[in-house]
């Protein structure tokens, strides 16, 4: 049987802009069909804005790659319309084991916080993920949506003006050209697009190597997290044992800087290694084997005039906490509402530019997590090892030392504190939805609360009075009326309310929350919306 | 507990402290010493808990010359 990521997904097809006298304009183009580019074009074309993905490839992702995808991003493709398969497929966990040598020195439970539709994180291979998004992208497709996949259309030049970009791109029958108001480069963390461009990309490059391989097992390891520090079986360094749909499990073993990659990518090698990790008599088959080295850098700008930089592209991390393919998600989350106003002139252009200043906060809170992360797990000198075993040593008798122990702080979505967007905080409410927080769930009576919003302005009122619409300067704003009587969980409260009463929240289409106050202010939530569209500086 | 580090003398029994610390390291190696002590600035902080205290006396216990030593 043919494995999925071995098959043509998108193979190439003639386009008619191939023929065209001149280069055909479209609105937006985005190069790289991973996940990134692919949740990017499908937000856009459900918007109604006409989009086309091009990619040098033809299929899916090679090997598992990002196996673990955060609450967050599951939400953000819910409102795509393609959270459930994924959610459906993934495998969920909660329990994590610590081993230290040949010790296991604890156990933790993610215990998640009830009263979400979706779980902590699913593990995913990453050919499935883009399976399940290329399969939406048919069923838009299928509904006359303006999208469309160009596979083995590779851009070799970009040039850029005022107000589009044009490109030239190489297929198997030539090249040919094409314009767009806007480009989207979700080309992975080697992006030609950043290249071509002449754009910096700096940051800490960590010298190590890590063998990532995909395992097929009929074991009875349970459905845990498994990490190892300075294991028997791989002396001075780390490992990692996950468990991915279909019986594939991933594992990660760190092997040092002074190696020969492909020597150590052979199978002769590698199964030895793994034979020592899960014992002798365990059978298994190998599926993909990678070597990679990885570093944590970000461009100093997201935006370049018209070309968007988004995931990888854009900002680059350690794999510790599964920030990579789940903070590419929350780029596209951010911009694809701003670029939609924008192109409708609802707003004004430099709504983009906040596109910049809230995602580049939010690489440097993934790239201080997962930096810090990486130092713990491969500590850089004696008195950083030092304090590591001490960490480590202490976990396995005292409590205390636990949370000190970072094998990956795994993915929470950031908030924009400081964002030009957000008006200020009138609420005695909770930490965790002031102005700039993503909206946390709450079971609902009929469904869950954030079903109920995205894609638009939404006025949330619970026990306040407010207007059902109001539109200010071209931007609807519709009202969803909650009520503490609904509450039987209590996680309203909890979560919207805190001490007061009652509130209103203006939240914007990526679900982030722009301004609450405890009552509705008609002038007050009008300078609001303004400034959430880039209308009003502070 | 206030949010300034103490600097001025606070162990009841410092000599008999003193002599317990040199005790509890007595016939380690110094590989064994340097990972108890790792462990004791780990246990202590901990106690202490407070961020402020502990950035304190981070940065006194670098001793960078020319400080005000108050």
């Amino acid at each position: 049987m043919n494995k999925i990521f071995e098959v043509p997904l998108y193979p190439y097809e003639h386009s008619e802009d191939q023929d065209a006298p001149s280069p055909v304009r479209h609105q937006v183009a985005v190069i790289g069909a991973g996940p990134v580019g692919l949740a990017a074009a499908i937000d856009l074309a459900q918007q109604g804005i006409g989009v086309v993905v091009l990619d040098d490839n033809d299929k899916v992702s090679f090997g598992s790659r990002a196996i673990c995808f955060a609450k967050r991003p599951l939400e953000i493709l819910d409102r795509l319309g393609c959270g459930q398969p994924m959610v459906d497929k993934g495998v969920q966990w909660n329990v994590g084991k610590v081993f230290f040598d040949e010790r296991e020195v604890y156990e933790f439970n993610l215990l998640p916080e009830e009263g979400h539709r979706r779980p902590a994180f699913i593990n995913l291979q990453q050919y499935y993920f883009e399976q399940y998004l290329v399969d939406r992208v048919r069923e838009l497709q299928a509904e006359g949506k303006p999208i469309e996949i160009r596979g083995r259309n590779k851009v070799s030049a970009i040039g850029t003006h005022p107000d589009h970009v044009t490109l030239e791109i190489d297929t198997p029958e030539g090249s040919y050209n094409i314009e767009a108001d806007w480009l989207i480069a979700c080309d992975g963390a080697a992006s030609p697009t950043r290249s071509m461009l002449g754009l910096d990309f700096v940051g800490r490059v960590f010298e190590d190597n890590f063998l990532i391989a995909d395992v097929i097992m009929e074991a009875d390891f349970p459905t845990e997290r498994w990490f190892w520090f300075d294991p028997p079986f791989n002396r001075g360094q780390s490992a990692l044992l996950h468990k991915q749909p279909d019986g594939v499990w991933r594992i990660d073993l760190q092997l040092g800087w002074d190696i020969d990659k492909e020597i150590e990518k052979r199978p002769e090698n590698v199964i030895p290694r793994l034979k020592q990790m899960l014992g002798e008599d365990v059978e298994f088959e190998l599926e993909w084997v990678s070597i990679y080295t990885f570093q944590c850098r970000r461009m100093e700008h997201f935006r370049h005039g018209r070309v968007l930089f988004a995931g990888d592209a854009a900002h680059q991390v350690s794999p510790f906490g599964a920030r990579g393919a789940n903070s590419g998600l929350q780029d596209t989350d951010n911009l694809v509402w701003k670029l939609k106003m924008v192109m409708e002139g609802k707003a004004p252009e430099s709504l983009i530019d906040s596109y910049d200043v809230e995602r580049v906060h939010g690489a440097d809170e993934n790239i201080l997590n997962s930096t810090r992360s990486t130092d713990f797990i491969t500590p850089k000198s004696l008195t950083s090892r030092l304090f590591r075993d001490a960490v480590l040593d202490l976990s396995e008798h005292y409590e205390f030392a636990r949370p000190l122990v970072n094998s990956g702080r795994l993915s929470v979505p950031c908030t924009y504190d400081e964002s030009p967007l957000n008006s200020a905080d009138a609420l005695d409410g909770p930490e965790r939805t002031r102005p700039g927080s993503p909206c946390p769930d709450v079971p609902l009576k009929d469904g869950f609360l954030l079903d109920k919003l995205g894609d638009r302005f939404i006025l949330l009122t619970i026990d306040a009075e407010a207007p059902d619409h109001i539109e200010e300067d071209g931007v609807a704003v519709e009202r969803i009326a909650l009520t503490l009587k609904d509450d039987s969980t209590q996680a309203l409260r909890k979560r919207y309310l805190g001490e007061s009463d009652s509130a209103v929240y203006l939240i914007r289409p990526d679900q982030h929350v722009a301004a609450r106050r405890p009552r509705y202010d008609e002038s007050l939530f009008r300078a609001a919306i303004r400034r959430a569209t880039g209308k009003e500086a502070h | 507990m206030s949010d300034d580090l103490i600097l001025s003398p606070n162990i009841d029994g410092a000599d008999d402290f003193y002599a317990d610390l040199l005790a509890t390291h007595e016939g380690l190696s110094k590989e064994e010493s340097d990972a108890l002590n790792a462990r004791l600035i780990l246990i202590l902080a901990n106690h202490i808990g407070k961020r402020a205290i502990l950035t304190q006396a981070l940065a006194k216990a670098a001793l960078n010359p020319g400080e005000d030593p108050s």
